[in-house]
């Protein structure tokens, strides 16, 4: 059953660079915990455990043949909406939303893996209805409902970066299937009258967070203090850094979150600049080589899997580095691979594990 | 090149080549590049070029957090007399961070503000996990003089501060204690529940009465200011200020006169009192006896003082208003009454004959008269109290129905004022008892319950609330405890109205008889509270003597038995009969007998209260 030429093909260079990012994310996570107390310090060898589990995933994953996925699609979509609706009646209460679901001591983000269920049940129906012409309105009515569904669930929590992330990957993968252009002009024009519509409708308080949402400068004892202790942590480096487990921002605990949504931070302190562009620079490279899985690949449906992979893990690497340097509105959204976090890590190990089932079976036609 | 896929064959010939998905491709790893330069350029920004200036910031963490506090709301009685206000504290902290050397400047400290160095080395020890800017706190309410010192000698002092922090001032601190309640630092499980969301360590939260209850009204809105200190972590200038917003200001629905003389006439006594205006509801007045002091939780108390508060016999922190649970004793035969009448087993002209006990499987029950009463009727039952009469009652209506009235007066759940920590009480019914005891229910323990003793328990709470009901002619209410909510300006936020939860299931005529029995009980000439009866005033009660210990023998005398083991004395008014403006029940613990013991108080109090508002009724 198993195909010689499969091991032939086995990406090694994506599994290269997933190591060496893994590598320096674990080293970042290591300096961090080295800041204030004793729980935080378990991150790094709780994170450690994650990446031998993340390991196995990959690894029964890329064993797999993609296609598969594309069976179970609706399967495992259904089952991320039972976990997002379990989360909001039996969610943990942790400062102020329901993001996590106990086992016993396991605690798992539904939401993350929500994320890999729209792409999959969206790759699934656009590699059947797509033309060169472009989707009509109609087409779009489906796709819209399997977003909005998980997104208003998420929104729900409240968690509104993630909820933010599934609908800029939908709206990745439905550009990039390509929309008429009656419907382009159509769907604008819906967004230009509902969005300040909505803003009307909406109370104060939810209009005041929205705004410090996109502006932190107007939260100047949150998030805005939040960016100032995070540039000044990442400026500080300066071009060399003030070396490894040497930062001084990160281990006075004036960042915030530093294991998780601000550990870009720690990592631009210790490594300056040269180490954190060869983070970023890593990051590119591994965009841009699963865009060439993409286009080695012989089935649309691989296409746009690879493609909402892809945009989950650029738009997440992006909005987060542009976040703790203040470029972007201060959301939740961790830095896949760096951040600590275990569902992220089982849910982007899976992510690569599928990337790598679709690289290597590029040259093979036959049905799983 | 098409692509080779079965399941897409059936499309038409529209379907994207490959060459296709290679163009989409390419565009998006153009805008994925152009996308990323972006970060290439900030990151250059903040580490190169503007690298050194962040840098020194750095070095120096001169910028900070610092919180201001609001203050919180005050609290008024109805007449807007002020019962709690703010004070400022001058409160000592030390930032370890800034307060290099720590060793001389602790031993400075020590000497200019007369503490222990040790004390201050134990704060930071316990400290040690917050990160070293933060600031400690060594001791709150600081001396003036103490304070002129350490101004003087700031210079030996760095990372020494003094806040000025509001605190709690409880104008009379040993009055309303138990419905005020008091604020204390939040704790850890506060802090990870949903109620508290947003609220940070070391913050003031309510943790009794309506300090707790109305906390989300009384906080406010905590504001904050980043600024930039120096080495000394003295403040060099402020960058930018959130202003705090004051809490709102609590208007109860007690009458502080009627308060006061409610808690003087329980002092010295155990028991609780509650007084409520029949017609909406609001509760008027709410002692507890024994009480404590609120001030004394305002600067924190030593650790004996507490145990002796916890640990005291007679629980003064408990509210028994709300908390605790009596038999209602003869008061329930209004509900037993209400029940025969409306259910057709008596009227008002059924008599029966009390002998002084009555015979039921083989047991004698017997009556508080040990003559008996002779011929009664209801009226008759009623101002006099005939055990007997209400065994027959009891017995004809069997304790499931009976429970189905005493619900519909508001016993067995609970009456949903804004207090916490509220108990239910008991309404005994068969099922109850299978379930909770496993045993089936027994004739006997109906002929108890009818005469309000068994296993029914109520809050005196529970009791004004029933007296209430029979005063305003049927209406059940919620009591209310707050009357309007202002912000700090003045301007009304919300008025709380008369929320009536349902109507008694009985008719008007047979409210009018149990009204006028109700008249008998103080006025008619061998009711049991004739103590009660006022000049001028037309009062309406009932009595209850609430058995703690059941009677063994028929000698002994009531009081002659230890005092723990004497009845509780319960009395229930309205007043004036007709068109009652207060409804209150009285329970003196172990006061013997309802009508010696508590019928008194109601009577003061009731005194007290119409004769007041006698000016303004006209």
């Amino acid at each position: 059953m198993f195909d010689r030429r499969l091991a032939q093909n086995f990406d090694w260079l994506l599994l290269i660079i997933i190591l060496l990012i893994v590598a320096s994310g674990l080293m970042t996570l290591y300096s961090a915990a080295r800041a204030g107390l004793e729980t935080t310090q378990s991150f790094f060898f709780k994170q450690l455990l994650w990446y031998c589990l993340g390991i196995m995933v990959m690894i029964s994953s890329f064993l797999i043949h993609f296609k598969r996925l594309d069976y179970y699609a609706y399967a495992g979509y259904f089952l991320c909406i039972i976990l997002l609706v379990a989360v909001i009646f039996a969610g943990k209460y942790v400062a102020g939303a329901r993001r996590w679901l106990v086992f016993g001591p396991i605690t798992l983000q539904p939401s993350e893996l929500a994320k890999l269920g729209v792409i999959v049940v969206l790759a699934r129906y656009y590699s059947r209805s797509v033309t060169m012409d472009g989707l009509r309105l109609r087409d779009l009515i489906l796709p819209a409902l399997m977003t909005l569904v998980p997104f208003l669930l998420i929104a729900k929590q409240p968690d509104l970066g993630t909820a933010m992330m599934i609908l800029l990957i939908a709206a990745t993968m439905t550009v990039f299937a390509k929309i008429e252009k009656k419907a382009l002009i159509a769907i604008m024009s819906i967004g230009l009258i509902c969005i300040p519509m909505t803003w009307f409708l909406l109370k104060e308080y939810q209009k005041r967070r929205i705004m410090t949402f996109l502006e932190p400068d107007m939260d100047p004892l949150g998030a805005g203090y939040h960016i100032l202790q995070s540039k000044i942590a990442i400026g500080s480096g300066m071009l060399s850094g003030k070396g490894f487990l040497k930062g001084t921002q990160n281990a006075l605990s004036f960042l915030p979150e530093h294991h998780t949504d601000f550990i870009f931070s720690v990592l631009a302190e210790d490594w300056g600049f040269i180490g954190s562009a060869a983070v970023i620079f890593l990051f590119i490279f591994l965009i841009t080589w699963c865009l060439n899985i993409a286009h080695n690949c012989k089935d649309q449906f691989g296409i746009f899997l690879v493609i909402g992979i892809t945009a989950l893990i650029g738009w997440e690497v992006f909005i987060n580095i542009g976040m703790v340097m203040g470029l972007m509105p201060v959301v939740g959204i961790p830095l896949p691979f760096i951040s600590y976090g275990g569902s992220a890590v089982i849910t982007k190990m899976l992510c690569i594990g599928i990337l790598m089932s679709i690289s290597m079976r590029r040259f093979l036609f036959e049905q799983p | 090149m098409k692509i080779v896929n079965p399941l897409i064959s059936f499309l038409s010939n529209q379907t994207p080549d490959s060459d296709w998905y290679k163009r989409r491709i390419v565009i998006f790893l153009c805008f994925v590049i152009s996308g990323f330069l972006f970060l290439f350029i900030r990151l250059f920004y903040l580490q190169i070029i503007d690298g050194e200036n962040l840098r020194r910031l750095s070095e120096s963490n001169c910028i900070r957090l610092q919180n201001i506090d609001p203050p919180r709301g005050l609290i008024f009685d109805r007449n807007g007399q002020l019962l709690v206000d703010n004070r400022p504290s001058f409160d000592l902290s030390l930032v370890p961070r800034d307060a290099k050397p720590l060793d001389s400047t602790i031993n400075y400290l020590a000497q200019y503000a007369r503490i222990s160095p040790l004390d201050v080395w134990e704060e930071i020890e316990k400290n040690r996990k917050q990160p070293s800017f933060r600031p400690i706190l060594i001791k709150n309410n600081i001396s003036r003089e103490t304070l002129a010192v350490l101004e003087a000698k700031r210079f030996d002092l760095p990372g020494i501060f003094v806040d000025v922090r509001l605190r709690r001032l409880y104008v009379n601190g040993q009055s309303l204690a138990h419905i005020l309640g008091y604020v204390g630092e939040i704790s850890s499980a506060e802090l990870k529940s949903e109620m508290y969301s947003g609220y940070r360590r070391a913050d003031l939260v309510g943790k009794s009465g309506v300090e707790k209850s109305f906390e989300s009204v009384l906080r406010g809105e905590i504001g904050g200011r980043q600024v930039e200190v120096n080495a000394a972590g003295r403040l060099v200038r402020v960058i930018r200020t959130v202003d705090a917003s004051p809490g709102n200001n609590v208007f109860l629905s007690i009458d502080q006169n009627l308060q006061k003389s409610a808690e003087y006439l329980l002092s010295g006594i155990r028991g609780a009192v509650v007084a409520i205006e029949p017609s909406t509801g609001f509760i008027l007045a709410m002692a507890s006896s024994p009480t404590f002091d609120l001030n004394m939780f305002v600067d924190g108390f030593s650790q004996s003082q507490w145990q002796s508060l916890v640990s005291h016999p007679h629980h003064p922190l408990r509210n028994k208003a709300i908390q605790a649970e009596y038999p209602p004793a003869s008061t329930y035969k209004l509900i037993t009454a209400m029940a025969g009448l409306e259910e057709g087993l008596i009227d008002e002209k059924t008599t029966m004959v009390c002998p002084g006990f009555y015979k039921f499987a083989d047991r004698e029950y017997r009556c508080w008269k040990k003559v008996g009463h002779g011929p009664v009727n209801l009226e008759k039952a009623i101002a006099e109290s005939c055990d007997v009469y209400f065994y027959q009652v009891g017995l004809r209506l069997g304790v499931d129905r009976l429970a189905s009235y005493a619900k519909a007066c508001g016993f067995g759940s609970a009456t949903g004022v804004q207090l916490d920590q509220e108990s239910k009480g008991l309404v005994p019914t068969s099922s109850w008892k299978k379930r909770r005891i496993g045993i089936p229910w027994q004739g006997g323990e109906t002929l108890s319950v009818a005469i309000g003793q068994g296993y029914n328990l109520t809050t005196p709470l529970q009791l004004a609330v029933m007296i209430s009901i029979f005063a305003n002619g049927g209406s059940v209410l919620t009591p209310l405890i707050v009357k309007k909510i202002e912000n700090a300006s003045g301007e009304t936020i919300k008025e709380f109205t008369p929320e009536i939860k349902g109507r008694l299931p009985v008719s008007n005529k047979n409210m009018e008889i149990l009204r006028k029995s109700l008249w008998e009980v103080v006025n008619g000439r061998s009711g049991t509270a004739r103590i009660a009866i006022i000049d001028g005033i037309d009062v309406s009660g009932k009595t209850g003597t609430a058995q703690v210990f059941s009677r063994k023998t028929e000698t002994e005398r009531e009081e002659r038995r230890a005092e723990h083991l004497r009845s509780h004395a319960l009395f229930v008014a309205y007043a004036p009969s007709v068109n009652p403006k207060i409804a209150l029940s009285v329970i003196v613990e172990h006061g013997e007998q309802g009508s010696k013991a508590a019928a008194p108080i109601a009577r003061e109090l009731i005194s007290t209260y119409l004769s007041v508002r006698s000016p303004d009724k006209n």
